[in-house]
């Protein structure tokens, strides 16, 4: 059903969709019925299977908890499959963009690998000293520095925040809210054992340092996470770090945590 | 780690720059509503190691504060780096202190 009239008729959206790869591409226009409780994701979906069985998008879970839906809806990232349109429609039309900050794959399919990447890059992935054979350490939900890492910790990996940021924007190389929310929920891991490593990893020039903190992410999580309070909370930790003359140091000495590791 | 010194840079001039700044808006208001004219200023400043010795630091803190937040600006906006960064840097600072250092030495040496 594309449609060249910018008009909407009564129960009808018209919903402006970006077509195109990484090199070319242009908006198209969709007349999609709206239907009571209808979300974004319900709204692409019917111009897949009724109006251009050729529009790519991704989605996975539909319920809010895989991260995979994210799009630009009027200008904002947000999360498809939760957003209902009576929320964020305007003047009865919808604009649905592939997320910012990211290579354009093909229509609504963003290449979300750099977010991923950046994610190792500043050593995201949990790294636990004990084996198998060891007990299972017992953390009481109560202790200060889990309660910070609690906080940090419910993220989707939508890449939303990475979308909504404008340091990302201007320097490419900045590994973005996201990654960084995930450092610091890592660093305040009673039981992870790379905290100097990663504290590197984030001090460096694309780094914890590189935030305006004007919290562009933090507004628009939809998990309503705080990416802009986790990198603060980093840089006061390289910080420290720094003055203690622990963040130059080598493998072997101890690092601003006050901790000692291979 | 560059970014991070610089960071610690412009936090610890601004902390230097706020008492400073407020120091140096109240010793206006004072000189203007006691009607000190300029020869009573300089009576005042001149070889006075207190003024001379706060004023030389609020214009390396200014100096050191302002020429990173320009780097900054001129990075992310117009997509500066490298030399050309670099290099504007180091000027914008050396440029601040010359004139800053050189006013200060005008009111306080004899
Ligand atoms: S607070 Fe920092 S990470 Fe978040 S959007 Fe702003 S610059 Fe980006
Ligand atoms: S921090 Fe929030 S916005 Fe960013 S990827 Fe995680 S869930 Fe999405
Ligand atoms: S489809 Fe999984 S979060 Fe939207």
């Amino acid at each position: 059903m594309s449609s060249s009239a910018a008009t909407s008729s009564t129960g009808s959206i018209a919903v402006s969709v970006w077509r195109g790869d990484a090199r070319h591409g242009n908006f198209q226009l969709f007349q999609v019925p709206q239907q009571p409780s209808q979300t974004i994701l319900d709204v692409v979906t019917w111009i897949q299977r009724h109006a251009d069985p050729g529009l790519s998008y991704r989605f996975a879970c539909r319920v809010g908890m895989c991260g995979s839906c994210a799009m630009m809806v009027n200008g904002i990232p947000r999360w498809t499959c939760r957003t209902h349109v009576n929320k964020v429609l305007r003047d009865n039309r919808l604009t649905i963009e592939p997320l910012r900050n990211m290579p354009i794959i093909k229509d609504l399919a963003c290449d979300m690998s750099e977010f991923f990447d950046k994610w190792k890059q500043a050593r995201g992935q949990f790294e636990g000293s004990s084996t198998r054979d060891q007990q299972v350490a017992a953390l009481s939900p109560g202790l200060p520095r889990r309660r910070i890492a609690d906080a940090a910790t419910e993220c989707i990996n939508c890449g939303i925040c990475y979308a909504a940021c404008d340091v990302v924007s201007w320097n490419r190389d900045y590994l973005g809210p996201a990654a960084l929310n995930r450092a610091w929920s890592l660093q305040n891991d009673e039981r992870d054992c790379a905290g100097e490593q990663r504290l590197r990893a984030v001090a460096g020039d694309a780094g914890c340092h590189q935030c305006h903190a004007q919290q562009g992410c933090a507004t628009y999580c939809p998990n309503e996470l705080n990416p802009t309070a986790s990198i603060a909370g980093l840089k006061r930790m390289v910080s420290q770090a720094w003055f203690n003359k622990g963040l130059a140091c080598h493998p072997g000495k101890k690092c601003g945590l006050g901790k000692r590791h291979a | 780690m560059l970014e991070m010194r610089l960071y610690l840079a412009q936090r610890i001039s601004a902390a230097i720059l706020a008492p400073l700044v407020l120091m140096h808006l109240g010793l206006m208001v004072y000189a203007i509503q006691g009607g000190l004219d300029a020869g009573e200023i300089l009576a005042r400043t001149r070889g006075s190691l207190f003024w001379g010795s706060s004023y030389a630091l609020f214009v390396i803190a200014v100096a050191v504060h302002a020429s990173i937040g320009l780097r900054k600006i001129l990075h992310e906006w117009l997509g500066w780096r490298g030399a050309l960064l670099h290099g504007f840097s180091w000027l914008c600072l050396a440029g601040l202190l010359f004139a800053g250092l050189r006013a200060v030495a005008a009111v306080v040496l004899p």
